[in-house]
């Protein structure tokens, strides 16, 4: 019931703040941070506390900025200068800028921002970014309108433009994670689907724990979920609408359904099906409920994934003897096998930028979540343990989220992420055991 | 109204295969239980058998089971049998699904020819989703890797 009311007051009015003494003319370039597979130096920033407008925003000017550094720090690509090294901090947000006290403490980006909190009661948040060796701003000043329970997301809005402009490629702090939040002893789990927003924070149920649930599936417009429950007694996929939390099943296909996707346009899911033994990869439209089979191999095809454009489906098959990666067209038909390095390959996603296909390798008893290209080359294996399972995209493809079981009879999964070049591999900050996470596209 | 029962049923099935302290299949001798009992089939037939890793081809050992399994069941027309596939925690979500829904099959499958009527057989796939054994060695997974026939009263 509570998601109903944050999902449906998105209301963040974007605004240019009037700051034409700061729209120079590029001389030297545009201060870039590329992100590369290789080591990278952090850029090192500088966001003071925000400027409170009005008493009422004092905590909040606070609150705003930790949230843009933590985001940023957070991606691997940045480092805060600590507050306590900064000669001056900011205390009039249209004030020219000293580049010189902050030039000293070698703060190649600096991040300005306001706060004032509304007799309505919302919120208008402006920010500012410089580069301090060019003493210029870096594209235009912004503003940004909500309520006050969004200034996580304003903050994550703040950081997004930041992370933008100075890598050039898009983010992904404004995002969410719908996942299941698993509780008790392993032989009695009991589990529930729950959202978060990217950073583990503002924590929601979505279900009880009465029944099973299992890998929930944003839609593309973050708008729904499907997950497979059994609360019939088998495992069927059920869609989740997040504003009116209404669930209903899909299809009406005799068996055990499981493992949904949904298509780029949202409006096709794709499922396996469980028939007398059999596991077999179908699509349901979601408004007719047309079902179209797509794969009728003895084997087990399942964990089916789109392509961006929805033109071809990567999905794991034993057909070969052991559980592989393989891509067909949408409409099913002849499949290629993809993945050839030793071990067993599950759980494909394709990136979101279409170029790579991350997965669950299997070999000598070690788990690893990795990423390839489309023809099956330059395999990168970026997580080693016990049990790695079930990555998810960024927004941005640039990180994956994934889940970690440790090994024993008191092991349990959390929610780490790695990006995809290995490095910054980390736990995600939030409460309770989790796992099957599915990473949301940016918030509107 | 049947599933819940044989949830209830479960329940209390396992709880007499963790008393029991050996494992559940061995079919031991010198049961306590009316022959025409549900725990008698729990107990002195095996209500469950075990696969190999990745494998879901029954053994010499789990085929004699499920003889005994499907003789009882001939015997016992009352009774109803929901077969429950499950897999060990070293797979992937997914698969596992599909390989304890092979497994299941290839339980129901046996009964089947064995003279077991069908419309008193179902199945269902626990994935990796219920270990009995919690540990992370092989002991425990060869236990998680097992088709559980789990009886109710009445046809499904």
């Amino acid at each position: 019931m509570r998601s109903l009311a944050i999902i449906s007051t998105l209301s963040l009015f974007l605004t240019a703040v009037f700051a034409p003494q700061f729209v120079a003319a590029q001389t030297t370039g545009p201060l870039r941070i590329e992100i590369t597979e290789g080591v990278i130096e952090p850029m090192p920033i500088a966001a003071p506390a925000f400027v409170a407008e009005n008493t009422a925003a004092q905590q909040l000017a606070d609150d705003l900025a930790q949230v843009v550094v933590s985001d940023l720090v957070g991606s691997g690509i940045f480092r805060a200068i600590p507050r306590k090294a900064q000669i001056s901090g900011i205390s009039n947000f249209d004030a020219p800028i000293q580049f010189s006290d902050w030039k000293a403490i070698n703060a190649q980006a600096l991040i300005t921002g306001s706060v004032s909190v509304r007799l309505s009661g919302k919120i208008a948040v402006k920010f500012r970014l410089f580069d301090v060796f060019a003493q210029t701003a870096l594209g235009e000043g912004l503003q940004f309108v909500g309520t006050r329970a969004d200034w996580r997301r304003m903050a994550h809005k703040v950081a997004d433009s930041v992370y933008s402009r100075l890598t050039g490629e898009k983010s992904y702090f404004d995002s969410r994670v719908v996942f299941v939040s698993e509780t008790g002893p392993k032989n009695a789990r009991l589990k529930r689907l729950a959202m978060m927003d990217y950073d583990g924070a503002n924590l929601q149920f979505l279900t009880d724990d009465r029944s099973l649930v299992l890998a929930p599936r944003f839609s593309p417009d973050n708008s729904r979920v499907l997950y497979t429950s059994y609360e019939t007694g088998v495992p069927h996929v059920f869609l989740l609408n997040l504003k009116t939390m209404r669930r209903k099943k899909i299809g009406a296909l005799q068996g055990m359904m499981f493992a949904p996707r949904f298509s780029p346009d949202g409006k096709t899911a794709l499922v396996s099906l469980s028939d007398r033994g059999n596991t077999d990869i179908y699509s349901i439209n979601l408004a007719s409920g047309k079902q179209t089979r797509l794969t009728s191999s003895p084997s087990i095809e399942t964990a089916p994934s789109y392509s961006p454009d929805g033109k071809q489906i990567v999905f794991e098959s034993d057909r070969a003897g052991s559980q592989q990666i393989y891509v067909m067209a949408a409409s099913g038909g002849e499949a290629r096998r993809i993945s050839f390095g030793n071990g067993r390959y599950g759980t494909p996603v394709w990136s979101p930028r279409g170029d790579l296909v991350a997965f669950t390798m299997m070999n000598k008893g070690r788990f690893h979540i990795g990423v390839m290209r489309l023809d099956g080359s330059e395999e990168r294996l970026l997580t080693s343990s016990f049990l790695d399972e079930g990555p998810t995209w960024s927004p941005n493809g640039r990180v994956l989220m994934f889940f970690r079981q440790t090994r024993g009879a008191d092991g349990a999964p959390s929610l780490y992420s790695v990006d995809i070049s290995g490095r910054n591999l980390k736990r995600v900050n939030v409460a309770g055991f989790g796992s099957d996470p599915s990473w949301s596209g940016l918030l509107k | 109204m049947n599933l819940k029962l044989a949830g209830v049923l479960t329940a209390s099935l396992l709880a007499l295969a963790a008393c029991s302290s050996s494992i559940p299949n061995s079919g031991a001798n010198g049961s306590t239980f009316k022959a025409n009992s549900p725990e008698y089939f729990a107990t002195a037939i095996g209500d469950r058998v075990l696969f190999a890793l990745d494998q879901t081809t029954l053994t010499a050992g789990a085929r004699s089971v499920l003889d005994g399994q499907a003789a009882w069941m001939t015997q016992n027309t009352a009774y109803s049998a929901l077969i429950e596939g499950h897999a060990d925690e070293r797979g992937t979500r997914a698969y596992n699904l599909a390989l304890g829904a092979r497994r299941a099959s290839a339980v129901e499958t046996y009964l089947v020819n064995k003279g077991v009527a069908d419309s008193r057989l179902s199945t269902v796939t626990y994935g990796k989703e219920r270990p009995i054994a919690v540990c992370s060695n092989e002991s425990c997974w060869s236990q998680n890797r097992r088709a559980v026939t789990v009886l109710s009263a009445g046809n499904i």
